[in-house]
């Protein structure tokens, strides 16, 4: 019986028919499902790693010992683990070890759309892309009986579009688990220079091999139709192509590095047009072009974003796209928000009214940079807020220091703030850095971490003290405040940054989506009082809204929590707060 | 393109939409259909807007819904109605839950919620149900099931058999809420649609 599964849950099944021991990763829309799905399996070792290198040096660590196992995380996360990537390239493996990279066309939930393929490419690793959930567990599976074969780590590269779609997977038995034998191997597995230039070689050896093998392999294969039109094309784009062009012919590719010279030379010379459609970097087309081989792309298809069948359709079978409502322009967009009762409205709304500079970083509170609160200056990448706020400080100076923060949440602290934190003291630096510790990685959808005390598997753990670990690195002047007490989030903010020393304030609250605290008060409106000033609309809440007959505020019972935010706001104390 | 049921469910985060794909998509599976259901998770579930696509038939390649290809949509609130109605195809039903909930813009009075949403929607697609699925989970015991109601409307549209879907509904609800579920599926399966 087949079942619809996500592609992530079917990468995990994939893992454990394929006898898999162990898992690791860090989450990441849209890789997080696939670890989180390894963790329900009571023989598989799985972790929440604090970042992505830590996950893939756990999981080298694991491969080395023995054990197949799988790394999952996001694009952007191949980039923090890219120092162990390109060595684990050289040392190889014992046990199967999978990397995946869920890439993110469109950016649904990124700060940017890198094709990860480029790095299959130049770490020299074998890079294979599945089409749906049945492939997804099929290659996997399969990525691992290679990575053992040709003594390579293997990215199995998929997109949202993949990750987050559901497809009918037929599921097998659990395989074997197998622990191969571990024997110490230093110019395998130590890499100085010396033993390095040994494994240079082995590495090239073994992209020879695996360009040998493409030719053959069933992960590549033609489906012949009109030979008017040849497509080359991987992944879910495959999908998209088969729908809008049933009739052409079809190169799909399942490895993606390296590539088949051989079978690609022979369908473009069976072809009279020769197409390749790859969603984002033309990866796959200028190595055709590099070989010499004649075909179309970019200058067809954008760089930009996911493709959609009726594109294709539109580029290639010159069909029109169908006519417009003319609706759209008049639609109010409907953006994320931050949740009602969500502490790091506090946070931002008193930085918003002390108009400081904010080096932001990644996670829900990035949403304080939104209308109505708009109080975050920059943000790049995971830890950078207070990396950047020293940078800031060393360009603009103490005075304007004492006029800005860093800000970063608790789990995103973990995973690359201590670093740049350590910077600040050792390099005496004054900033004031606000760690937003709401209990939990709200963003990707409630993942414990060092920081919670919990497990991936949900036993208890040890509970990292932030408070002490930011003392440790040499923070002499630590806060906790409750970030929805404005007037004390307020004050502590005002001494901390007139402080000519660098501080951190943890403004401590846990996420409202998980907050078991029973609601034990209701909010109204004295429309008697409220004047209609809008400070209360300001602060972003869909518990509280404006009508606009009355010009008065009401509160939306459906989904206010009462977190009592709104009455602090009030100037007029028009916001009652009723127990019970 | 192709001989396949493109059901397009849009809505407002934590509206309940994914239950509601979920139980078209097994009911299609259960029927021995080839089945292909897509969503976009992460930002969209604070508040934004949401859709969940679902595609059966013999062979969907596909998991997105060409624009312009869906036979139906279903709206659970007004504004995603009209968001998402150049997916539809010229013929297409769409049904939209009688729901208003403001986005940002409007809350903070930047921006109109367009009055006549319904008018214009049927002006362009005149295939167009308001249904009140809301009041009428009220009345079947609980405001949650309005989802379950739009199941019923739905279902009845695209031709699933009654007690496929209610096989479905007793396989994906918890049994607590089962019986309400089931009630509030009836009520929707009775609404006359305009088709
Ligand atoms: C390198 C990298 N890994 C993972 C992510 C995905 N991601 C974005 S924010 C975030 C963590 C958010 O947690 P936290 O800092 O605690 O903030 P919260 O969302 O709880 O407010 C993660 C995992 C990313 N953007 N970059």
């Amino acid at each position: 019986m087949k079942r619809l599964l996500i592609g992530n849950e079917a990468i995990a099944r994939g893992a454990y028919e394929a006898g898999a021991s162990v898992a690791t990763a860090y989450p990441g829309t849209p890789s997080t499902e696939i670890v989180s799905h390894l963790a329900r399996y009571e023989d598989i070792y799985a972790e929440w790693a604090p970042n992505e290198k830590v996950a893939l040096e756990v999981g080298i660590g694991a491969s080395i010992g023995g054990a197949r196992t799988l790394v999952a995380m996001k694009h952007v996360g191949i980039n923090v683990a890219a120092d162990p990537l390109y060595t684990v390239a050289y040392t190889g493996v014992n046990g199967g070890l999978v990397i995946v990279s869920a890439d993110d066309p469109g950016m649904h939930s990124s700060q940017n759309e890198q094709d990860n393929r480029g790095y299959g490419k130049f770490a020299k690793l074998p890079v294979i892309e599945p089409s749906d959930s049945q492939e997804a567990k099929d290659y996997t599976a399969l990525a691992f009986e290679l990575s053992e074969q040709f003594d390579t780590p293997v990215m199995l590269r998929v997109t949202t579009r993949l990750s987050h779609s559901q497809t009918l997977v037929e599921e097998g038995e659990r395989g074997e688990l197998v622990l191969k034998e571990y024997k110490k191997n230093a110019p395998k597995y130590v890499m100085l220079p010396g033993y390095a230039r040994g494994r240079h070689v082995e590495v090239e050896k073994r992209m020879a091999a695996l360009s040998d093998y493409a030719e053959t392999t069933p992960l590549n294969r033609i489906e012949w139709g009109d030979k008017k039109l040849g497509i080359i094309t991987s992944g879910v784009a495959y999908q998209y192509v088969r729908e809008a062009l049933p009739d052409v012919s079809v190169l799909k590719l399942g490895l993606v590095n390296p590539l088949p010279k051989n079978l690609i030379t022979s369908f473009a010379q069976q072809v009279e047009r020769l197409v390749v459609v790859e969603e984002l970097e033309p990866v796959i087309e200028q190595q055709l072009k590099a070989w010499g081989i004649a075909a179309e792309g970019k200058e067809i298809f954008t760089l930009l974003g996911e493709y959609s069948p009726e594109m294709i359709a539109q580029r290639l079978a010159g069909e029109a796209l169908p006519p417009v409502s003319g609706l759209t322009s008049q639609i109010p967009p409907r953006p994320p928000l931050l949740c009602p009762g969500c502490p790091h409205r506090g946070v931002f709304h008193v930085l918003r009214k002390r108009r400081v500079t904010v080096m932001g970083d990644i996670g829900c509170y990035t949403l304080g940079a939104l209308s109505p609160l708009e109080a975050m200056d920059a943000c790049v990448c995971m830890g950078a807020s207070i990396g950047m706020a020293m940078g800031m400080e060393k360009a603009r100076g103490e005075e304007f220091a004492s006029k800005m923060v860093g800000v970063i949440g608790d789990s995103t602290f973990v995973h690359s703030g201590i670093t740049p934190l350590i910077d600040i003291v050792y390099n005496q630096g004054t900033s004031t850095i606000l760690i937003l510790d709401n209990d939990t990685t709200a963003m990707t959808g409630h993942q414990d971490h060092p920081a919670t005390g919990v497990t991936i598997k949900k036993s208890p753990t040890n509970k990292l003290d932030l408070e002490a670990l930011v003392r440790a690195v040499g923070i002499k002047n630590v806060r906790v405040v409750d970030p929805l007490k404005l007037d004390e989030l307020d004050t502590v903010l005002g001494e901390e940054l007139a402080r000519r020393e660098p501080s951190v304030i943890i403004a401590k609250r846990p996420c409202a989506l998980i907050d078991r605290t029973p609601i034990t008060s209701t909010l109204w409106v004295d429309e008697e009082l409220c004047n209609g000033c809008k400070a209360c609309i300001r602060i972003g809440c869909t518990g509280i809204y404006f009508k606009d007959n009355e010009k008065k505020a009401a509160i939306n019972p459906n989904t206010c929590v009462s977190c009592g935010m709104c009455p602090q706001v009030c100037k007029v104390d028009a916001i009652k707060v009723v127990e019970g | 393109m192709s001989q396949i049921m493109n059901v397009l469910i849009t809505g407002v985060g934590g509206q309940g939409t994914l239950l509601t794909s979920r139980i078209i998509a097994q009911v299609a599976v259960d029927l021995g259909h080839d089945v292909k259901v897509t969503e976009v998770h992460g930002m969209a579930q604070r508040g934004g807007s949401v859709v969940s696509e679902v595609r059966y038939g013999e062979k969907v390649y596909s998991p997105t819904i060409p624009k312009g290809e869906a036979d139906v949509l279903l709206a659970f609130e007004k504004l995603e109605a009209a968001r998402w109605l150049d997916y539809l195809k010229p013929d297409g039903i769409v049904i939209i839950n009688d729901e208003r909930v403001d986005p940002l813009p409007v809350m903070s009075g930047k921006m109109k919620y367009p009055e006549d949403i319904i008018d214009s929607i049927t002006q362009f697609r005149p295939k167009t149900t308001v249904a009140n699925a809301t009041q009428t989970a009220i009345e079947c015991g609980n405001v949650k099931a309005a989802n379950v109601v739009l199941v019923g409307i739905l279902s009845k549209v695209i031709g699933l058999p009654p007690e496929k879907v209610e096989e479905a509904i007793r396989k994906l609800v918890p049994p607590k809420a089962l019986e309400v579920n089931l009630a509030a599926f009836r009520r929707g399966v009775e609404w006359s649609v305009n088709q």
